[in-house]
C-alpha cells in the first residue's frame, strides 16, 4: 500500500461520513418493499381494471399497499408494469 | 464492521438472507453516497434518488453480478449509472435551468478516486480494534467534538485527544501491512 501519514488517512477518513440514517433504513427495508410490491404487481396482473388505476396513479397504489412511494420504488413498480 | 468478505455477503445476499442484505446495505451506503454527493456534486435530494435508486437496482440485479468478489465495483459502477441518468432525466426537465455539460462527463475523476482511496483506508479501519473503529470514525467521518465523543463513551477530554492520536498510529500500521490493492475497476462487471 502507499505510504501515507497520519494526516493523510485522517483526511481520507473524511471522505466517507455516514449517509442519512432514514436513507439508510429505508435502504435495507427493500425486500420487505418488495415483497409488498410483488403482491401488488400479481394483482395487477391477474386484474385488467386494477392495473389501469396503478398505471393511473402509481404513488397512490403503492401507498394503498403499504408501500412509501420514494421515486426508485415508484420507477421500479413502472418497469415492472411495463413489461 | 463485519470481517465477512464482499463475495461471502453477496452469495448470503442472493440466497434471499435479509440480514446479509441489511449489512450490505450498511457497507456500501458511504461509498454510494460519497460517490453521489462528491464525485457528482448532486443536491441532497437527487442524492437521496440516486442512492435508493443504486439499492433498488443492486436488490434486482444482484443475480446479474459476473463475480462475487466484483460486488464492490458493480455498486460503483451501478451508482455513476445511476447519478449520470439523474443528470440526463434534470437536464431533459429543466433544460433551461441545468445547461450541464454532457452527463457521462460530469463526474469529478479527482474526487471519485479519492472515495476510492477512502474506500479502501476504511476496509483497514475495520481491522483496528472496536474502540479504536469508533473513535476514529466519531473523530474524522462524523466531525463529533472531543466533548460530545467524550460525552457519549464517558471519558474526559484529554483521553479523547491521546487515543486518536494512538489509533491514528495503529491505522497506519495497519494500512502499511496491507497488501497494494488493485487500481478501482471500471470495467463491465456483469454478465
Amino acid at each position: 500500500m502507499s505510504n501515507y501519514d497520519e494526516e493523510r488517512l485522517a483526511e481520507l477518513l473524511a471522505v466517507l461520513p455516514p449517509a442519512p440514517v432514514a436513507w439508510v433504513q429505508a435502504a435495507q427495508e427493500l425486500p420487505l418493499a418488495r415483497a409488498q410490491l410483488d403482491e401488488l404487481v400479481m394483482r395487477a396482473e391477474a386484474d385488467a381494471a386494477f392495473r389501469a388505476q396503478v398505471l393511473a396513479d402509481l404513488e397512490t397504489a403503492l401507498d394503498a399497499a403499504g408501500v412509501e412511494p420514494r421515486p426508485a420504488v415508484v420507477e421500479s413498480l413502472r418497469r415492472r408494469l411495463a413489461r | 464492521m463485519s470481517g465477512e468478505t464482499d463475495a461471502a455477503l453477496a452469495a448470503r445476499c442472493r440466497a434471499g438472507d435479509q440480514d446479509a442484505w441489511r449489512e450490505l446495505v450498511e457497507r456500501f451506503s458511504r461509498y454510494v453516497y460519497a460517490i453521489a454527493a462528491q464525485g457528482f456534486r448532486l443536491a441532497p435530494d437527487e442524492a437521496e434518488d440516486v442512492f435508493q435508486d443504486v439499492f433498488a437496482r443492486a436488490y434486482e440485479r444482484l443475480d446479474t453480478l459476473r463475480s462475487d468478489d466484483a460486488l464492490r465495483p458493480w455498486i460503483g459502477q451501478l451508482t455513476r449509472r445511476c447519478c449520470i441518468d439523474r443528470l440526463r432525466s434534470r437536464s431533459r426537465e429543466h433544460p433551461a435551468e441545468f445547461e450541464t455539460p454532457d452527463p457521462e462527463e460530469a463526474a469529478d475523476e479527482e474526487a471519485l478516486d479519492k472515495v476510492e482511496e477512502a474506500l479502501a483506508v476504511h476496509e483497514a479501519l475495520g481491522e483496528l480494534s472496536p474502540d479504536c473503529q469508533e473513535v476514529l470514525d466519531r473523530f474524522f467521518c462524523r466531525d463529533e467534538s472531543y466533548k460530545t465523543i467524550g460525552d457519549e463513551l464517558g471519558l474526559p477530554g484529554g483521553t479523547i485527544a491521546s487515543r486518536i492520536s494512538r489509533c491514528l498510529t495503529k491505522l497506519r500500521e495497519v494500512w502499511e501491512g496491507r497488501p497494494e490493492a488493485p487500481p478501482a475497476s471500471r470495467e463491465q462487471v456483469t454478465r
